[in-house]
């Protein structure tokens, strides 16, 4: 409960390294917190987290530290939002009922791993009235039930907020339901396919061996209606989605990938059938379940992947505070966002969001626009000033007056231009379906080759021949080549840290002609890095050691520049927001900040210094001034090199000043920039591009670059960025790491080059094997191993993607290979 | 040989038993979320929770579950 002493440093050294106990961050210097649990006092990094693990421990949830994967999200200081959403008109479209129950669903983020939930469930458990809390860590959504007579909804999400976990209320009915509906349907599809496929393949092992067994024709027939019994439901429930995509393209007058799926299954089903009941030939039942289940294996794998990334909905939640604190004439009022109205005024403490568009009319302050512009650097808003919605506010608390709000909103303008983008990209022509139409151009055309000589030579096997043609051609080629080999290199990438959320996209990377880099956040890490320390007595160090010391109090984003500067905190701290940091370092006072804030108390500015974003300065004169950059992130420059050495044009668009993306382009090599970008501008470049002939690889992570990742071809957004850059995106980089993009492109290439061979092995062996069969010398259980052969051949082909690369594809010159390798 | 003519359709039908209730499974949500309950069973229950009260007998008391 209290605050223990200062521990020995043997207890110290047994918390996680020398990061905070509780969410595993650094301890700041001159802070000295900390909180008994197990016995031992570990040490803490700030107010909130010593609250949270008090809370943890008192609660008896202590365990929850034993068996956490993750460190535990930094709880933030935040005053009380919680108990507006107690109030009837912001509830009521939230809340749905059940019976005497109140129902609601809550996006939680910061959830890390199980032991996360585990926290949560307990601490939940503990409240009176609630009757049904449950959290699934997958999906980060959970579902309260609770009795509105015993607790309030407020109650209920500021126990979640007081762990660190930010709680975000969904509604009633959201895109988790429409996610959980799709993958139990999705898993019962599976489900019969795989019982189905282990019953037929019994039955038909009997079937195989029948002529060289000799027999009864009793029961081979017993058993062949068995097997079209087992298949049924097979086919046309689990094989639905194939028929069904099937439709969908030739409506769109496509020959999607689904097209070859539902005319082999179809055939081989339709064929078996009429071959068991007329008594002769032979049956594909074998074959049709495989290829089902198969198949659908692969597209729940790609589902996951894709619910995993997110969707556009969500990722809008996350960025516009659902509360505001609205001005009236009786003081202020928190209010729900969907309340608020032209020409009301809020009031946005600092760290928040802004809630919508609008116009400051008292107070300054500093915005981070970064991920909606791409400028890198917080934008000074003085009184008169525009603010949109969902930028944040670093400055300090500021007076807003609405002027847009729900649609109207420039936010909400860039999601109209991510839909329009989406409407725009030509999906259906992709890669995929271009060899599939192929693919199906070629079989019917062969098809009808054979049927025409059969007509010629015998016209009453000629139906029987050509449906063989298309059974055996179609399923085992196009269900076996292309997906084994694309769940591979979708498997090794995701151990790389990249997520494929759309299976097509490796065929549509491999092929990528152009690269276009989002600057802020993509390239660089979107955080202020000191460039330049311009002491006016020469003493850098001096004036760096000063400067930090006196921007450790400050919440302001240059100020995390100094973090890495040693130095002992100044005292008597008066931090001015949006302007300054005033304190007393080693006996001088000093003032640090804007040329402005600094002037008052050293005087005119010196003309060397006018120009700085921030500038030092005391009582005895001017010290330094500091210039800022934006830090280039590790790996950008390996991944820019490597795609140019895998011959991609490479360009930035940047939302950002000139100024800057020169620089991140001058250090990349990159000849090609483009700054003072909008979104809708960046879109217009990608189609530029396109039109003319390139194929478009984009990267970014911001809300600006979401349009142009859904216009793009191929589109990698950086896990570390905005949630709707993710859901626009094929690939998720998860790590934030860019230089496993080359190696992606490697990959993508040699699963097409894998994918190309599986179709030749499937068509060589088709187009040798069939006129045997169909003259009769190869008989059927010969015919039965030469097929699992060549589709197992198929499998272990497809398997190689799976392995590391370094020994079969070039190895980028940016990535030296470890020494030991080089020798091998 | 004539046995085939039970076994099999036994056969089917246990298949049958078992997709049902498979079905049933996934409608009851226990494939929602496959990560949190293999955890339940590593956690020793907090003080607040009603096993506390029978810890102290159990360990002394129930013998050791037979393999």
């Amino acid at each position: 409960m209290t605050r223990s002493p200062a521990p020995p440093a043997s207890a110290t050294a047994h918390a996680d390294g020398c990061g905070c106990f509780h969410c595993g961050e650094p301890i700041p210097v001159g802070v000295r917190m900390h909180v008994e649990v197990d016995g031992t006092a570990r040490a803490v990094c700030c107010i909130g987290c010593r609250a949270a693990a008090e809370l943890i421990r008192d609660a008896g949830l202590g365990d929850y530290y034993r068996w956490r994967a993750a460190p535990a999200p930094r709880p933030e200081a935040a005053d009380d939002v919680w108990s507006s959403y107690d109030r009837p008109e912001v509830q009521a479209p939230l809340v749905g009922r059940e019976g005497p129950l109140a129902v609601v669903n809550v996006l939680v983020e910061g959830l890390r791993c199980a032991a996360c939930s585990w926290l949560i469930d307990h601490r939940l458990a503990q409240v009176r009235g609630l009757v049904r809390a449950s959290l699934n860590p997958a999906t980060a959504r959970a579902q309260l039930a609770w009795d509105p007579l015993q607790v309030s909804l407020g109650t209920l999400l500021r126990e979640i907020a007081a762990l660190g976990y930010r709680p975000h209320v969904l509604g009633q009915a959201d895109t988790l339901e429409v996610a959980t509906r799709e993958r139990r349907t999705a898993l019962k599809r599976l489900a019969v396919a795989g019982f189905g496929m282990m019953q037929i393949m019994m039955v038909a092992y009997a079937l195989w061996l029948a002529p060289t067994q000799g027999m009864d024709p009793v029961i081979r027939e017993y058993l062949r209606f068995t097997c079209l019994l087992v298949t049924t439901p097979v086919a046309f429930y689990a094989g639905w989605p194939f028929f069904a995509g099937a439709i969908a393209s030739l409506r769109a007058r496509h020959v999607g990938m689904d097209v070859p799926v539902a005319i082999g299954i179809g055939l081989a089903y339709a064929m078996s059938a009429w071959n068991t009941f007329t008594g002769q030939g032979e049956v594909y039942y074998d074959s049709v379940t495989m290829f089902v289940f198969l198949l659908l294996a692969g597209r729940y794998v790609e589902m996951l992947a894709r619910h995993r990334a997110g969707s556009t909905t969500e990722a809008l939640v996350r960025l516009v505070p659902a509360m505001a604190l609205k001005v009236t004439p009786a003081g202020r009022e928190r209010v729900a966002c969907t309340e608020l109205r032209d020409g009301d005024r809020v009031v946005v403490p600092l760290g928040e969001s802004f809630p919508a568009d609008g116009r400051i009319v008292a107070g300054a302050t500093q915005a981070d626009e970064s991920l909606l512009t791409g400028e890198s650097q917080p934008v000074a808003k003085a009184a008169g000033a525009r603010v949109i919605a969902g930028s944040t506010n670093v400055g300090g608390p500021v007076e807003v007056e609405v002027d847009a709000v729900g649609q109207a909103t420039v936010l909400a303008g860039i999601v109209r231009l991510l839909e329009r983008a989406q409407t725009e990209r030509p999906r259906l022509a992709r890669l995929a379906d271009r060899w599939a139409t192929w693919f199906v151009v070629r079989v019917l055309g062969g098809a009808a080759l054979v049927c025409a000589a059969w007509l010629v030579v015998d016209p009453s096997r000629a139906f029987e021949a050509t449906l063989a043609v298309l059974v055996v051609t179609c399923p085992c080629a196009l269900s076996l080549a292309t997906p084994t080999a694309i769940t591979a290199a979708t498997a090794f990438l995701a151990r790389r840290g990249l997520l494929v959320t759309r299976a097509d996209a490796l065929e549509t990377l491999a092929g990528a002609t152009h690269a276009v880099f989002d600057k802020t956040g993509t390239l660089t890490l979107g955080r202020p890095r000191l460039t330049k320390v311009h002491a006016l007595d020469g003493d850098v160090d001096a004036a760096l050691a000063a400067a930090a010391a006196l921007e450790r109090a400050s919440e302001h984003p240059l100020a995390r520049a100094f973090d890495d500067v040693p130095t002992s905190p100044a005292t008597a701290v008066r931090v001015e927001p949006g302007r300054g940091v005033e304190g007393e370092v080693n006996g001088e006072r000093l003032r640090i900040g804007t040329a402005g804030f600094v002037a008052e108390l050293t005087g005119p500015v010196p003309q060397a210094l006018a120009q700085a974003a921030v500038v030092l300065g005391g009582v005895r004169g001017w010290r330094a001034a500091f210039e800022f950059g934006d830090a280039p992130r590790p790996g950008a420059a390996a991944a820019v090199a490597g795609l140019r050495a895998r011959g991609l044009g490479t360009t930035i668009a940047s939302g950002d000043h000139a100024r800057q993306v020169a620089g991140t382009a001058t250090v990349l090599g990159i000849d090609d920039w483009h700054a003072r970008l909008l979104p809708e501008d960046k879109l217009a470049l990608v189609q530029r591009l396109r039109t003319a002939g390139a194929r478009v690889l984009a990267v970014g992570d911001g809300v600006n670059d979401a349009p142009t990742l859904r216009a793009a071809d191929v589109a990698v957004a950086l896990g570390t960025g905005s949630a709707l850059a993710q859901a626009s995106a094929d690939l998720v980089a998860l790590r934030g790491d860019l230089a496993t993009l080359p190696e992606a492109v490697d990959v993508a290439r040699r699963t097409v080059a894998i994918v190309r061979q599986n179709l030749a092995w499937s068509a060589a062996y088709n187009v040798i094997a069939l006129p045997f069969a169909a003259l009769g010398y190869v008989p059927p259980w010969l015919a039965a191993i030469g097929m699992s052969l060549s589709s197992l051949f198929v499998v272990l082909n497809a398997l190689r993607l799976a392995r590391a690369p370094a020994s079969t594809s070039t190895v980028p010159a940016a990535v030296p290979l470890p020494r030991a390798m080089e020798a091998a | 040989m004539n046995i085939i003519f039970v076994l099999i359709p036994l056969g089917l039908v246990l298949v049958g038993f078992a997709l049902w209730s498979f079905f049933w499974a996934v409608g009851d949500g226990q494939f929602d979320d496959l990560e949190s309950p293999g955890w339940s069973v590593l956690r020793d229950d907090g003080p607040s929770d009603r096993a506390q009260a029978e810890a102290g007998t159990r360990q002394a008391g129930t013998p050791r579950a037979p393999r």
